[in-house]
């Protein structure tokens, strides 16, 4: 049962075929099995599933209605606070500690009867795009373990590619749900910003963060998509307008007469040619479904990359200026105040995080202001203009998600450029703050890897991702004579 | 060319309340350099006429009513201090001794 989709299992339970306790308990012996090699959790809340599992199976029985995937169990990324549980967001800087409240996404997916089965590792303060920042050790790719399963939210897509979970809540700043999906070959979706609530995120970039679904497939991610949107007053960013119908779109599928725009700048140098041809298969697959392919050009996107390293950086400095040892964490040293401060912070972050809130610090202090956190700002609306006339000639806009499949552990861990080069595809969604989705799009010819094909849409328009998505899956899926994940190697066997 | 030095390194750890070994005071000052010299590009195309964009969505102040709702307790709100007395964070000395 562990491998089917979350859809098929709401069914099962829905026929009475298996109950949310067993198949909690199923999810779990798996991750005693193989998550020992995976390391895609944090913590495992085995007693808190069970009881939920069993208050959902109680209520099935008692004949209540209830909502689309009640009883399927999920991972949690660690930067969602969950009350009582330990919530790390990968840094020694909250180690211990228990948040005494529930964030939104977290009590939606309670509401909807959804089984948290833990919380899943991620680069510190999802910093990252490879898991390799995380305090707490890397996770690991279930498709080759000496290689990365993408980052920030490694752990949730390593959850999801190795049958520990077939849902997971990720985080996306400049790609960190997108990228883990393309290289361990899962769905990840980052909604419209101010789709889904940030009550209860640990703030990275307060401007880019968002929350979103990550699945198997791209109608189970739009199942829990829905479960976790919505206006929310406890976020001041909140969209207040009705949620996109992404289940109806994905069901759906008919992308007959749909504009399809190639992202021009988006392709060529520094993309693998395997992820590249892959790519382009998916192109035709669209194409002899009835959409007409069309290509466009973004000229700003070179300065994306550029401009997001200055102001993830900058909201960073000062969102994580909150970690000062005074009322929750860690502390550490003797002294003053300051210098209590001071020592806890330089023991407490890792070396990914001091860089950038020292180049943050630095773009955001006085006499560079202009130059670099201003200059940024502007590039970001350079950047959201030519997303405007993008979707002017094409309702939704399409690019590899990330320029290569999984590289080694370690191979980029010295050179932050190069590492930061994995996002370069995804982070101009980010400064936009539009809809991004990432499917599975084959392996590559050169390494056997999963790629992916990533698919964006205009602000509060996330259903047309979901239809053209679907449709490309559902093909992809009959080529491959099932889902990409039957290709994986099984874990465990040793 | 940026040129970050240590002792630049050292001030902006100081604005941001970290204390830095001397490793990483020449580590950071390497890697900055680096890394400024990568971003600085964005100076290329931000001309004047180019509004700033800060967030994604235009932004408006939102209020409510100001009445009592449901909140942590003292005892929630306190459960993750490393020292608590009296029902307030207790935290090393903040003021000059005289």
């Amino acid at each position: 049962m562990i491998n089917k989709s979350a859809v098929e299992m709401a069914e099962a339970l829905n026929k009475g075929e298996i109950t949310s306790v067993e198949l909690t308990k199923a999810h779990l012996k798996q991750i005693s099995e193989v998550d020992g090699q995976v390391h895609a959790f944090l913590h495992v809340d085995t007693q808190g599933a069970l009881e939920q599992a069993s208050q959902v199976d109680a209520k099935r029985s008692a004949g209540e209605k209830l909502p689309a995937l009640a009883g399927v169990p999920l991972a949690l990324k660690d930067v969602l606070v969950q009350k009582g549980i330990p919530t790390t967001c990968g840094s020694k800087m909250l180690e211990g500690w228990r948040p005494p409240y529930d964030s939104t996404v977290v009590r939606k997916l309670k509401e909807n009867g959804i089984v948290i089965l833990g919380k899943t590792n991620m680069d510190e303060f999802a910093m990252g795009s490879s898991t390799e920042n995380s305090a707490y050790g890397p996770s690991r790719n279930p498709w080759d373990l000496t290689r990365i399963p993408g980052g920030s939210g490694g752990g949730s897509s390593a959850s999801l590619a190795s049958f520990q979970a077939p849902l997971a809540i990720g985080t996306d700043t400049g790609g960190s749900i997108r990228q883990p999906a393309a290289v361990t070959g899962t769905v990840g979706v980052k909604p419209t910003y101010g789709g889904v609530s940030r009550y209860g995120l640990v703030a990275f970039s307060s401007s880019l963060d968002q929350a979103g679904p990550c699945a198997r497939t791209v109608l189970d991610a739009a199942y829990l998509h829905e479960a976790i949107a919505g206006h929310d007053p406890l976020d001041s960013t909140s969209i207040n307008a009705p949620v996109p119908a992404v289940v109806a779109a994905a069901k759906d599928g008919n992308i007959k007469g749909m504009k399809i725009g190639v992202i021009k700048e988006l392709q060529g140098d520094g993309y693998q040619a395997g992820v590249l041809k892959l790519f382009n298969e998916s192109l035709d697959i669209l194409a002899s479904l009835g959409a007409e392919i069309v290509e466009v050009s973004c000229k700003y996107f070179d300065y994306a990359l550029a401009a997001y390293y200055l102001i993830a950086p900058s909201e960073c400095s000062s969102n994580l200026a909150r970690f000062d040892a005074m009322r929750y964490g860690i502390r550490n040293g003797q002294g003053s105040a300051e210098e209590v401060m001071n020592a806890t912070r330089q023991i407490g972050f890792g070396r990914e995080v001091k860089r950038r809130i020292i180049l943050g610090t630095y773009a955001l202090s006085s006499g560079y202001y202009d130059a670099y956190y201003g200059s940024a700002q502007k590039v970001r609306t350079l950047i959201s203009r030519d997303f405007e006339s993008a979707f002017k000639l094409a309702d939704v806009l399409v690019s590899p998600t990330a320029p290569t499949t999984a590289f080694k552990i370690g191979e980029k861990s010295n050179d932050p450029i190069a590492m930061y080069l994995n996002d370069i595809a995804t982070i101009p969604t980010n400064l936009a703050g539009i809809g991004g989705m990432s499917l599975p799009s084959g392996l590559a010819a050169e390494d056997g890897l999963p790629a992916g094909f990533q698919i964006m849409a205009p602000a509060m328009k996330d259903d047309l991702m979901y239809k053209v998505g679907a449709a490309l899956e559902a093909e992809l899926n009959t080529k491959w004579q099932g889902p990409i994940l039957n290709s994986a190697p099984t874990i465990g066997a040793k | 060319m940026s040129n970050i030095s240590r002792d630049d390194v050292a001030n902006l750890a100081k604005l941001a309340r970290i204390d830095l070994s001397e490793d990483e005071l020449a580590g950071l000052a390497k890697e900055l350099s680096v890394i400024l010299d990568a971003v600085a590009r964005v100076q290329e195309v931000a001309g004047e006429d180019v509004p700033p964009t800060s967030h994604p969505l235009p932004l408006v102040n939102i209020f409510r009513e100001d009445v009592v709702r449901p909140s942590l307790t003292p005892q929630e709100a306190l459960s993750g201090a490393s020292e608590q007395e009296e029902q307030r964070f207790k935290v090393p000395q903040i003021l000059g001794e005289e």
